[in-house]
Formats: C-alpha cells, structure tokens, sequence
C-alpha cells in the first residue's frame, strides 16, 4: 500500500496504512465465519418447526414462507448477506423478534460480566505475576504458581461446581440463580440495582482462568526485565527499590502481557457459555446455545457473527496497541 | 578389550551419548526427574488402570451404572456400600463416575489421534506443496481462529448429531470428530513452522544431495525430527479434548442421555444440588483430576523435550 511512491515513510504513515490494512482483513474474516456458520448450521438435522407433535401443513408452509425458507438455500444465503450488508440480522423464530435487539438485550448483561471478570483477572493477575516474579523461589511464588497452575488446568463449570458447593451451599454467603447487575442503561449508577450477592460466584468463576494465564505471562516477563541492564543501572544510580520496580520494571513488563489480551476476550467468550449456563445467566452465550437447540437460525448466524467480531476486534486493538507501544515491533 | 571397557565408563558417566538414542533416552531420564509429571502420569496409569477394570470386573465396579437403581438407596452421601454415594435413580456413583472417566479418555485420546492424522497430512503438504497449497492452508487457520472454539464445536456436534451414516453414526465417534474438526489447526500450524525450518537444515539439504526423494526426506528425516513438539502438543491436547466433551455433556450437547459421561453427570447432579451436592462433587473431581494429571504431563515433556534447557 503505497510502497512504491518516492520518499521514505514517516512512523505515522506506516502504522496508518498497517491499521486499515488490518481493518479491512476484517471483512473477508467475517464473511468466511458467516457463510460456514449458515452452511453448516442448515447442515443440522432437523427444521425449526419440527417438534414432537407435528404442526399442521398449511401452518409450515406459511411460517416457512414468512421466513424465506421456502426458497432455495443459495438463495437465502444470497438474501442474509445483502440484509447483513444493510445491518439486519433477521427475525429471531421465537416470539418474532428483532436479533439484533435480542442480542442488544443478551449482550448488556453479558459485557457486565466480561468486563468485571477481565477487572478481577487483571488486578489479580498482575498483583500475583508480580509478587511471584519478586520473591522467585520463595513462599510467594510458589503459592502464585500453584495458583496460576491450578487456574489454567481446571475447567470453569468444575470450578464453578465447587464454589456453588463451598460457598452457595455450604456456607450460604452468595446466591447462584440469575444474574445481579442491572437491565437497563440508566439503571448503571444505580447502587440499588446491584444485586452483588448474586454476581460474586460467576465472576469469579469466569476470570480464574485469565487471571492464572496474566499471572503466568507477568511472572516470566518480570523475571526476564529484571535481569535487564537498564534495571542494574537503575539501581547503580541509586533509585529506591519501588521506584526501579514500579517506574522501570513494571511498565516493561507490561507489554508481553499486553498480547495476552486478544486470548483473553476468546476465552471469556467461551467461559460465558458455560458460565451463563451455570448460573442462568440471560446472556449471548446463553442465547446461542438455546438457538442451537431450537434451529432459530437468525439467531445463531447473529450470535456466532457478533461473538466472531468480538475476538476479532480484540486481537485487532492488541495488535495495534502493540504497535504503537512497543517501537521495536515493525509491521508490513 | 581394554578399550571398550574405557569406552563403557565413559558412557556410563556420561561423557559420550550414545548415537540417535540420546535425546530419547536423555528425555525420558529428565522427564523421570520431574517430581510433578511423574505423579501425574502415575495417578494417570492408576485411574485408567482402575477404569478399565470397572469396565471388566465386577467386583471393582461393584454396581452396574445404568441398570442398578436403587429405589431404596436415594440421593445418598459416600458409605462403605456405596463409594460415592447415589444419584437420584439410587444408582452407584462409583460405578458411574468410573464409566464416565473411560468415556472421558477415549474421547481425550481418540481425539488426538485424528487431529494427530489430520494436523500432519494438512501441515506437510502446507509446507511441502508450493505456495499456494500454504496460502490456503493458512488463510483457512485464520478463520478457525476467529470462530470461538466452543461455539464451532457446539455447530459441528450439531450437524453429526444422530446422523446414521456408516462409521459415524457411533455417538462417541461423533464427539471425537466434532471437537477435531476444531483443534488440528494446532497441531497443522506447528508442523508446518517445523517442515520450514527443519527444510534448511544441513542434514536434510544433505540428504537431498545424495539423492533421496521427496517423500523419503519428509518421512525418514523431517518427520522424526519433528516428533518432540508434537508429542508434547498433543499430551496438551488430551485435556483439551477432555474438557470440551465435558463441557458439550454440560450444556446438553453431549452423549445421548443414559451414557454417563462426565460432563453429563455434573450438569444433572446439578439439579439436585440443593439435596445431595456428592453428585456433582465426584464426577467434577474426576474431571479435575484428569485435567491436571495431563497438563502436568504436558509440562514434563515440554521440559524434558526442550533442547534449551539440555
């Protein structure tokens, strides 16, 4: 893009031209997600209307019609892109509602509990990473590494079962059915519609994995930045300990961390299934999950293409936060 | 004679490595030395050890994990007669719990081997087969990322699902292809990034001079010399497999209902949480325990593999 004109490029223009090139590489991405997701998932046995006890013909036909399913497959294919272009996802087959405002709806209540899982596991992680990689050998860190061990091997619904028994059950301190936070935008900064009761177990349950895989990360990145030679320096010109570890060590040690970021928005996708599911939880993993069961086809292409972006614009934004800050790293 | 009493000492000290035998052999001494993996790989032997023997001996499953039920023994905690406790059709947890893990590792390593059969054929003709072959095979990589992977797994156990197609109407053998049709593009990648390097090397260049086809050189050179990463990929991928098929048993995507696969048995001990939290406590243990056993098998080969740490 542009390479061959005369003259050499400034930072700014390379990494410009790197952005949109990676914008756009979006596209075909999300294109080829959708047309497997919608081949595929007409590849399922089964209709949407087909159930135990059989709908009369003439009510088939005319639902098949209302939802273009009497045309031929390359046809519907044909029809959803060009409504996907305009940014329709279609009619959900329950209640004939509108997708995108479904998973509007399911994706309110699910970005709360991503986005405090990712808190947890960031503020854990780190404290953890660090205190590991400061006292190497010590007690610490082999409580850290146990830890971060024991949080990458171990299955969030198995987690998840301990804590409902230990915690809900046993002890009775928090609730396990449904999901706390509130349902409305405007309900946000209203204290009383936090039911944090209810919201303890399934954050904690979804960010134990990100917290071991930060933990890990920081733990071996601090290690490796503090044998650097600008850290010796530090020290040689006389810096205080916590002024070499946090203005110094830290901030270097941030950026391998920083890559871990595009993993972490695919394992809280896949974490929210099963957490949802655990806890009850209205959100889009939930929702694609029903969809699956009952073959609402708007709904699965809308929830797989909204979770496919997801982790697509995640690893987007990591990469070019890695860019912009790590002067080391060239992209072309 | 005195000569090769010299030459045995020094083996025996070390001194001299025995020819190609070496890193096997070295491997393996370390991988002994890993005080983690050696008692993951025993709890591993034990527990498979003890599941197959359930599976055949009666006296160790003690009860049978679909047909016994109970009516008398409900919803019971561990006791000398019943190990685990019962579920709520008074069926013995022990019995079910141990079918469960069988089922478990079969679908863990069943899984392996087709991604392993799979990940090969893709990753050698990917950097084998000229450009275009690699463009294709990469640009597919990239999309499987984008899917998450539960979410395409989830789709694919759909499409198989009940399909009585001959070979793949078996339900387990559903499963096994369903979650490798999501995971080889790890073990594809990771040839291929070995062929390409392994392609520069001297020995294969040489190799090459002297004459030796193609497939001669991939098979009888690249190949073994790329077997350390993949071993410890695919000890890494058997708890990922196991955790997948758990987690479909869980949200419902599993096994058809009587099978008791992890999984399942934890999603329908949590319906009755509430009254008796044995049921679910057991078969995520097992489902625990097996994960962690093999990650830390996984991380010993890493360890004992990796020519840096030599």
């Amino acid at each position: 893009m542009g390479s061959g004109s005369a003259g050499p490029h400034t930072r700014v223009e390379v990494m410009t031209a790197y952005a949109i090139r990676r914008v756009l590489w979006l596209i075909p991405v999300l294109w080829a997600v959708a047309t497997i997701t919608f081949f595929l998932m007409h590849a399922v046995p089964g209709g949407p209307f087909t159930q135990d006890r059989a709908l009369p013909e003439s009510v088939i036909t005319a639902l098949n019609r209302r939802y273009h399913l009497d045309q031929p497959l390359w046809r519907q294919y044909l029809t959803y892109l060009w409504d996907l272009l305009h940014g329709d996802l279609g009619l959900s087959f329950r209640g004939d509602r509108d997708v995108s405002q479904l998973i509007r709806d399911g994706f309110f209540v699910t970005a709360q509990l991503g986005i405090l899982a990712f808190l947890v596991a960031s503020f854990f992680g780190l404290t953890l990473g660090v205190l590991s990689a400061l006292n190497q050998n010590g007690p610490l860190d082999y409580l850290g590494v146990f830890v971060a061990t024991i949080g990458a091997a171990l299955p969030n619904f198995i987690l998840a079962t301990f804590l409902i028994v230990i915690f809900a059950i046993n002890l009775g301190w928090f609730q396990i059915l449904g999901w706390g936070g509130p349902e409305h935008v405007a309900d946000l900064l209203n204290p009383s519609a936090w039911d944090v009761k209810k919201m303890v177990l399934p954050v904690v349950s979804l960010s134990f994995l990100p917290m071991a895989y930060i933990a890990r990360v920081t733990r071996a990145s601090m290690l490796e930045v503090l044998r650097q030679d600008y850290i010796r320096t530090a020290h040689a010109k006389g810096l205080a300990q916590q002024v070499v570890i946090i203005r110094h060590a830290i901030k270097n040690a941030m950026i391998p961390v920083l890559t871990l970021m595009g993993p972490i928005a695919a394992v809280l996708v896949t974490g929210s299934f099963i957490v949802e599911n655990i806890y009850s939880i209205p959100g889009v993993g939930r929702q694609f999950v029903e969809a699956v069961i009952r073959r609402d086809y708007a709904m699965i292409m809308g929830t797989t293409l909204f979770y496919a972006a997801v982790v697509a614009v995640a690893n987007l934004v990591v990469d070019l936060l890695y860019a912009v800050v790590d002067p080391r790293v060239r992209y072309g | 004679m005195q000569e090769a009493e010299l030459i045995e000492r020094a083996e025996l000290e070390g001194v001299v490595v025995g020819r190609e035998r070496g890193l096997w052999a070295d491997a393996f001494y370390r991988l002994t030395r890993n005080r983690l993996a050696m008692v993951g790989l025993v709890i591993l032997i034990v527990v498979a050890g003890v599941a197959v023997a359930a599976a055949n001996i009666h006296v160790v499953q003690r009860y049978d994990p679909y047909s016994d039920q109970l009516y008398n023994h409900v919803q019971e905690g561990p006791s000398w007669s019943h190990l685990f406790g019962t579920d709520n059709l008074g069926r013995d947890n022990w019995a079910r719990v141990l079918a469960g893990v069988s089922i478990s590792l079969q679908i863990g390593i069943g899984t392996q081997i087709v991604v392993l059969i799979i990940g090969l054929l893709v990753g050698v003709t990917a950097a084998l087969g000229g450009k275009f072959t690699d463009n294709v095979m990469m640009r597919l990589t990239d999309v499987t990322y984008a899917f998450p992977d539960l979410l395409f797994i989830i789709l694919m156990r759909s499409v198989l699902l009940g399909r009585d197609w001959p070979v793949i109407s078996n339900p387990k053998l559903q499963i096994i292809l369903a979650i490798a049709f999501v995971n080889w593009t790890i073990i594809a990648r990771l040839v291929r990034g070995q062929m390409l390097s392994l392609a520069e090397r001297d020995y294969v260049l040489a190799a090459r001079a002297l004459g030796a086809s193609p497939w001669r050189v991939v098979v009888q050179h690249m190949l073994p010399n790329s077997l350390g990463p993949v071993i410890v990929a695919v000890t890494f991928g058997i708890p990922i497999a196991i955790f997948a098929e758990a987690a479909l048993g869980f949200i419902g995507f599993g096994l058809p209902p009587p099978t008791a696969s992890l999984g399942r048995l934890v999603s329908d001990g949590y319906a009755y949480v509430q009254v008796n939290y044995w049921v679910v406590v057991f078969p995520a243990a097992a489902v625990a325990v097996l994960m962690l056993c093999f990650t830390f098998v996984g991380d010993g080969l890493r360890d004992a593999l990796d020519p840096r740490t030599r």
